[in-house]
């Protein structure tokens, strides 16, 4: 276990939760405002590299089509809130689970038969290409970095926005108390599609800044709707800070975890015992991060809702 | 007068004991699945047989999500875990030369149930969404352990070197036999479950699902009661996982892929939730409505999809729901029609009869469309008399306004 690659996985580690974060971010405020469970908000995930992928077989100008899928993923989220999520709010959970179970296997064969089921890949733009050097001997993707600036940024325009301007505060009272804040006269109709687009945004956007260093797939948003899912019930539902802490947590405990659990175990237990039980522990490590959480705080880090 | 246990009157039953309409109809499918064998046999083929093998194995896995989720109001979205801990299981004794019912059974059963205590433990003192989410969560993790069992296949799953063997022979080899099997365990399953849904546990469980505080103030303990209910519920999923893997002599962890437990949510969705024939008439509508649709197409999940999302949107009682609705409009036909009927004296002398009910219907459509066209027929006459009427409003304001003008003109001149 090497200094350096310590270092690299961290960083590693650290992009991911990044990523996670913005997928993260929509749908615990989704969940916060609306308490809708949007199971399809991974493939709007998967659904936002696709764009990319296609704006770019267009276009042929990487930041442009960034854009335009941002701007396709936008609409799309508000298409889907029209047509089917705002007939659901205030339903069960049950029938929310089973619609957007639904729109899952919708759109995860849709995307089959469009673009078919193998792999694609968008290149990595010349601008972002290429490594800088991060210590002695130790060089580090560009793009990685791009990544991770371009999410502390969102997250830091997100925070703004939702500390400080007065929808933020509609979303905050929203999460808090929704019956409340449409008691006192607002519009929470228009809150929640304006949320909810947003949110559809932001996964598009992880999706599109994923394209270029994963392979692009249907079912790619499965998996990370899942650690999505962890990260909002680790950080408490409906909190911004909550799921920034907790996907930066997530991200890094899984990917040291994956990279080091083998060598860690290796010196507690014989070689042979540690290759078996060492990747089982890492794929595990953040579900039972989540269980201890919960076990001890049942509302997660930073609950939201008032309840005394 | 010493009180052991808090009372809650025991519910007499007032009727004899005669089948309900719900219970008519659970032992209506169990016939027909009793019957399927001859038909398969009718047709020659086995296809058949296996599809209605999987159709009972996954009704009893649906029938005990519904004794969480219609009971207990606990949405396990980790369901499917259980599937998979039951194969691998049985499995795994049996890859060790224990694979006989006496040994494979009860391990099948004790591991699903050690591994529903352990997560229950933490996962029920949770409510709504968290539960959700760690249900689903401790389902990843045992498909994480399974994937990474190297020495049982890990990612490519484990055969089984063979079926259960009974009293030392492969009785369930024979496809019929391990039919019935599946077929008594799963009217066993739906008489216990049904059973314990209407017990004093049951009635704590659904009264904690309604009022969690009303129930704690009576001195309820929910943790431990919802604890029972996770896993015993559990446990017999843990079962069907064990014919589950019987059936393929196979277990893969994609046995416990979370797009499964949401299979099984849907099949109890599908069906309707709060019965107990819902949940299995889910089951067979799942698993058929799969089998034709990956006929028709490849890509059949994209027919799947938005009928859920329109079942969700439209339909949310699911099945049971529609037959629910279909009844009560029914009954209520009947109950107007009942006095309309008597008094005409028509139909049979008996009160309540058939007949009485059907000829009473009829009286009520015919007056009904009696009434109907009476109306269609006033409303046609009346239609002259309206716009004359119209006119006439019309007309009044400057008919007023004439009258005003030569009050005022009369009243200046004087």
């Amino acid at each position: 276990m090497s200094a350096s690659l310590f270092v690299v996985q961290l960083f590693n580690g650290l992009q991911l939760g990044i990523l996670l974060f913005l997928v993260a971010a929509g749908l615990t405020l989704v969940f916060g405002v609306m308490d809708f469970i949007n199971l399809a908000h991974g493939v709007q995930y998967m659904l936002g590299a696709y764009l990319a992928v296609m704006a770019y077989g267009f276009i042929g100008n990487f930041f442009l089509s960034v854009l335009l899928a941002l701007f396709a993923s936008l609409l799309f989220g508000l298409l889907l809130e029209f047509l089917v999520f705002r007939h659901l709010y205030g339903r069960d959970h049950l029938e929310q689970v089973l619609a957007t179970f639904g729109i899952i296997m919708l759109l995860n064969q849709g995307v089959k038969l469009l673009w078919g089921a193998a792999p694609l890949n968008l290149p990595i733009p010349e601008l972002l290409s290429g490594s800088v050097p991060l210590l002695e001997g130790l060089r580090y993707p560009v793009y990685r970095f791009a990544i991770i600036a371009a999410g502390v940024l969102v997250a830091a325009g997100l925070y703004l926005f939702v500390t400080s301007t007065r929808v933020g505060m509609l979303v905050r009272a929203g999460a808090t108390n929704a019956a409340m804040v449409s008691a006192l006269g607002v519009d929470i109709k228009r809150l929640f599609t304006v949320v909810f687009g947003f949110g559809a945004m932001l996964a598009g956007f992880a999706g599109v800044m994923v394209a270029p260093i994963l392979s692009v797939e249907p079912g790619m948003g499965d998996q990370i709707l899942i650690l999505a899912f962890v990260v909002i019930v680790i950080g408490g539902i409906g909190s911004i800070r909550g799921a920034f802490l907790a996907a930066v947590l997530v991200g890094v405990i899984d990917t040291l975890g994956r990279s080091f659990m083998t060598d860690l175990l290796r010196l507690l237990l014989p070689p042979a015992t540690a290759r078996v039980i060492g990747p089982a522990l890492a794929s595990m490590s953040i579900y039972l991060l989540m269980a201890v959480v919960l076990a001890i705080r049942p509302a997660g880090l930073f609950p939201t809702k008032g309840r005394a | 007068m010493p009180r052991a246990r808090r009372a809650i009157p025991a519910v007499a039953p007032k009727a004899p004991p005669a089948l309900t309409f719900d219970q008519r109809l659970a032992a209506g499918l169990f016939v027909l699945l009793a019957l399927l064998p001859l038909l398969s046999r009718g047709i020659a083929s086995s296809y058949l047989l296996l599809v209605g093998e999987r159709v009972v194995i996954f009704a009893i896995a649906a029938l005990s999500l519904e004794l969480l989720i219609g009971a207990g109001g606990l949405v396990s979205f980790g369901h499917a875990a259980f599937l998979g801990i039951g194969a691998y299981a049985a499995g795994i004794v049996a890859s060790h030369g224990h694979g006989t019912l006496s040994i494979a059974l009860p391990a099948a059963l004790a591991t699903s149930a050690l591994f529903a205590l352990a997560t229950g433990a933490i996962a029920v003192r949770t409510r709504g969404v968290y539960f959700i989410m760690i249900t689903l969560a401790f389902a990843q993790m045992a498909f994480f352990i399974a994937t990474s069992l190297a020495p049982y296949g890990g990612d490519d799953g484990l055969t089984w070197p063979t079926r259960t063997m009974l009293w030392g022979r492969p009785l369930l080899k024979d496809q019929l036999t391990f039919f019935y099997l599946c077929l008594a365990l799963l009217i066993a399953s739906y008489l216990g479950v049904g059973r314990l849904i209407a017990s004093r546990f049951g009635r704590v469980l659904r009264g904690l699902k309604d009022n969690e505080t009303r129930m704690q103030a009576i001195g309820f303990a929910p943790h431990l009661y919802r604890l029972t209910a996770y896993v015993i519920a559990g446990t017999l999923c843990g079962l069907a996982g064990f014919l589950l893997g019987n059936q393929a002599e196979f277990v893969s962890p994609a046995y416990m892929h979370w797009q499964r437990s949401g299979e099984l949510i849907i099949m109890v969705l599908l069906g309707g939730t709060g019965t107990l024939y819902g949940p299995m008439l889910g089951a067979l509508a799942f698993l058929l409505l799969e089998e034709t649709l990956s006929r028709l197409t490849e890509h059949w999940k994209v027919m799947l999809g938005p009928a859920l999302v329109l079942i969700a949107l439209f339909a949310s009682g699911g099945i049971a729901g529609a037959i629910a609705a279909w009844r009560q409009r029914r009954a209520m036909g009947a109950r107007l029609a009942l006095p309309l009927a008597r008094r005409h004296r028509l139909g049979a002398a008996r009160k309540g009869s058939r007949s009485w009910r059907r000829a009473g219907l009829r009286l009520l459509s015919r007056t009904a469309r009696g009434l109907r066209r009476g109306a269609d027929a006033a409303r046609a006459a009346c239609a002259p008399a309206k716009t004359a009427l119209g006119r006439g409003l019309q007309a009044l304001p400057s008919l007023a306004e004439r009258r005003l003008k030569a009050t005022v003109v009369r009243w200046w001149r004087e």
